[in-house]
């Protein structure tokens, strides 16, 4: 139905070591980074790691103090904003208060003095696109708050830019509501066909909607790639920690062999895990394993030994088997997360569907826990 | 719904004010319209006389005068005013500071030595007068005191605050993102000035300018200290009706005159303006 035309081939953006300072402090250092057309890219970081002031000189409102930013293969970094033609999604909206729902996203196409046949077309369209056809009329201050985003989103994409960027545009939504938001953006995305970059702080969201991540820490990339594959795979424990739930059990490196190494702990447990290359033996380092990935029975070292030895299979090796005492049980709905101590101090946090009643535990238990080693990294930072 | 008790609602906060308004102005303002006008005669002569007055030269030519020096003055202010209230709604820190206090600081002084400041700087042998005839602009010095002029400039001077003020406090109230969002939608400086913008202070603007010509229409030191005898607005009318000729009868419909003109021109302001809102409520 839609004439709409995806951005086809168009939209590349490269940010080759782009800097920017606010007097001696160094809010983006040295950012290098490609996205590739039509692709949704997160900018993922707690406030303060420089997201936003990297979007925001992608958007021509931060001035670059240093590096390159390449559209297409053309240096934009000092071009002024009304020049750069991307859609652009603000944190508050910003829809126009003295303007009604089709005069907002007719703004674009009037500042580009586009014939007014063609702006009531494209005015229609990119209302349906976002199911706001019978709310032309209205002002913001009649909409609600998903119904105000879905006006931005139209007045970002009405002019058909190649390129969208979002900041936190869900930040002010309820969590439902941002949910629904996050399927909509990503169909509207990938029909057409724009690149996306976005800025977020919620991992869920970011995992929900892009093909690439970066996490950015301290004015920089700490690592990209697609959601599944930093999920798995966190090269630091900030990252671990950063993108969903993280055990870090802290340690020395013992060994480190073909199929992996061996962390011990404090107390003496040996733990099994894959290795990061650059990793050394008597580093101290932390173990890495997600809360879903460890399985939780009850009773004594000896049975928890028996049961995981059980679940091994082939080359992964023996399962890590540890023995704790359950200290706490929070009821999370689909899920029961469980703390154990494991030694005094160590918390490992057990995640387990909700699926079986006889699941919950009654506290001060001894706890038995096994992983595999294949899930579990060795992390050096 | 049950009825608020009318102590409990903060009503007494505003009686002793109201009181006071009503004891030592509106009372005295019509007991003395009352008294000067009956002392005419019946209705049909006080009509009779009132529209002599109005329609006598004297009246319609310091009409015309005080309405075009009113025009002119809001206009100039207008003009000044509203890159220094942009100013001031855009920055921060120190700057914002300076500009605020050069703008509040005169606000808070007499009219009067305002006035003669100018008169100083003014005069022909004033420092303007001495500066242009030092850079050659002109051989002889220029009359700019007691002409229209002077007037102006020192109108514009004294009313300037309350514009800036009151477009600053409209300006305030505009989101900044949403100047970011028109440019990065594609909108030049100008553009986005003109459809974002300007149409969002707009507000403000006619706020500002009807505060001002208000205040204009009224005025009565600067005109009479600094204009010359072709610039007799209607305040002067009136002094001189009084002060010279005794004719309180005269001085009394040229003031109900202003009276409701400047009423007339606070109901707009008033309607045009969210009061409340203006004072942060």
């Amino acid at each position: 139905m839609s004439a709409i035309a995806p951005g086809h081939g168009r939209g590349a953006i490269e940010l080759r070591q782009v800097t920017k300072r606010y007097g001696k402090e160094t809010v983006v250092d040295g950012v290098s980074t490609s996205i590739a057309p039509g692709e949704f890219f997160s900018l993922l970081g707690p406030s303060g790691s420089g997201k936003t002031t990297t979007l925001m000189m992608i958007a021509g409102f931060a001035d670059v103090d240093g590096g390159q930013i390449l559209v297409d293969g053309v240096d934009i970094a000092h071009m002024p904003p009304q020049r750069r033609g991307f859609g652009m999604v603000f944190q508050n909206y910003a829809i126009f208060p003295h303007l009604n729902v089709a005069d907002n996203v007719a703004f674009p196409l009037r500042a580009r003095r586009l014939p007014a046949e063609q702006i009531a077309t494209r005015v229609r369209e990119a209302l349906e696109l976002v199911r706001l056809d019978r709310y032309a009329d209205r002002f913001s201050r009649q909409l609600s708050g998903g119904q105000q985003q879905r006006v931005a989103i139209a007045r970002a994409i009405v002019f058909h830019p190649s390129i969208v960027l979002m900041d936190e545009p869900l930040g002010a939504l309820d969590k439902n509501l941002r949910f629904q938001m996050q399927v909509e953006i990503k169909a509207i995305q990938r029909r057409l066909g724009m690149t996306v970059v976005y800025v977020t702080h919620d991992q869920e969201e970011a995992m929900n909607m892009s093909d690439r991540i970066a996490i950015m820490n301290n004015g920089r990339i700490e690592q990209v790639g697609r959601p599944a594959e930093i999920y798995e795979n966190p090269k630091s424990n900030f990252i671990a920690r950063f993108l969903g739930e993280a055990n870090l059990i802290p340690g020395t490196v013992e060994s480190i062999g073909e199929s992996g190494a061996v962390l011990r702990t404090a107390r003496g447990l040996t733990l099994r895990a894959r290795a990061e290359p650059d990793l050394k033996v008597g580093d101290t380092a932390h173990l890495f394993v997600r809360p879903e990935r460890i399985d939780l029975t009850s009773g004594t070292a000896h049975t928890a030994n028996a049961i995981g030895a059980v679940g091994v299979s082939g080359a992964a090796g023996r399962a890590n088997v540890v023995t704790g005492r359950l200290a706490q049980t929070s009821f999370l709905g689909n899920i029961l997360r469980h703390a154990v101590e494991i030694e005094p101090g160590i918390e490992v946090t057990v995640d387990v569907q909700n699926s079986h009643a006889d699941l919950f535990r009654s506290v001060d238990q001894p706890a038995a826990l096994s992983w595999q080693p294949a899930d579990s990294i060795i992390l050096q930072h | 719904m049950k009825r608020t008790p009318r102590l409990n609602d903060g009503t007494v906060f505003v009686v002793p004010a109201v009181l006071l308004l009503v004891l030592v102005f509106v009372g005295p303002l019509v007991w003395f319209f009352m008294r000067t006008l009956i002392s005419v005669g019946t209705p049909a002569e006080i009509a009779a006389h009132a529209w002599g007055v109005i329609s006598s030269k004297a009246v319609v030519t310091a009409l015309t005068t005080t309405n075009w020096i009113s025009l002119l003055v809001t206009l100039l202010v207008l003009a000044i005013g509203y890159p220094v209230a942009y100013f001031l709604a855009t920055r921060q820190g120190w700057r914002f500071t300076l500009v605020l206090f050069c703008i509040v600081v005169p606000y808070f002084t007499s009219v009067i030595v305002r006035t003669y400041s100018w008169m100083v700087l003014l005069g022909r042998n004033g420092l303007v007068n001495q500066l242009l005839l030092h850079l050659g602009v002109t051989d002889e010095p220029l009359s700019l005191l007691y002409t229209k002029t002077g007037v102006l400039v020192g109108m514009v001077y004294v009313l300037l605050p309350y514009m800036v003020l009151t477009l600053f406090a409209a300006m305030k109230a505009i989101d900044p993102t949403l100047m970011r969002a028109a440019r990065g939608l594609g909108a030049g400086s100008f553009y986005a000035f003109t459809r974002v913008y300007l149409p969002l202070s707009i507000h403000g603007v006619i706020s500002g300018s009807l505060i001002v010509y208000i205040l204009s229409i009224g005025f009565f030191i600067t005109p009479a200290l600094m204009g010359g005898p072709a610039d007799v607005m209607i305040a002067m009318l009136i002094e001189r009706a009084v002060e010279i000729n005794f004719d309180w009868a005269s001085a009394a419909v040229m003031s109900l005159l202003l009276l409701v003109a400047t009423l007339v021109l606070y109901s707009i302001y008033y309607r045009l303006t969210d009061v409340r809102r203006m004072m942060g409520a």
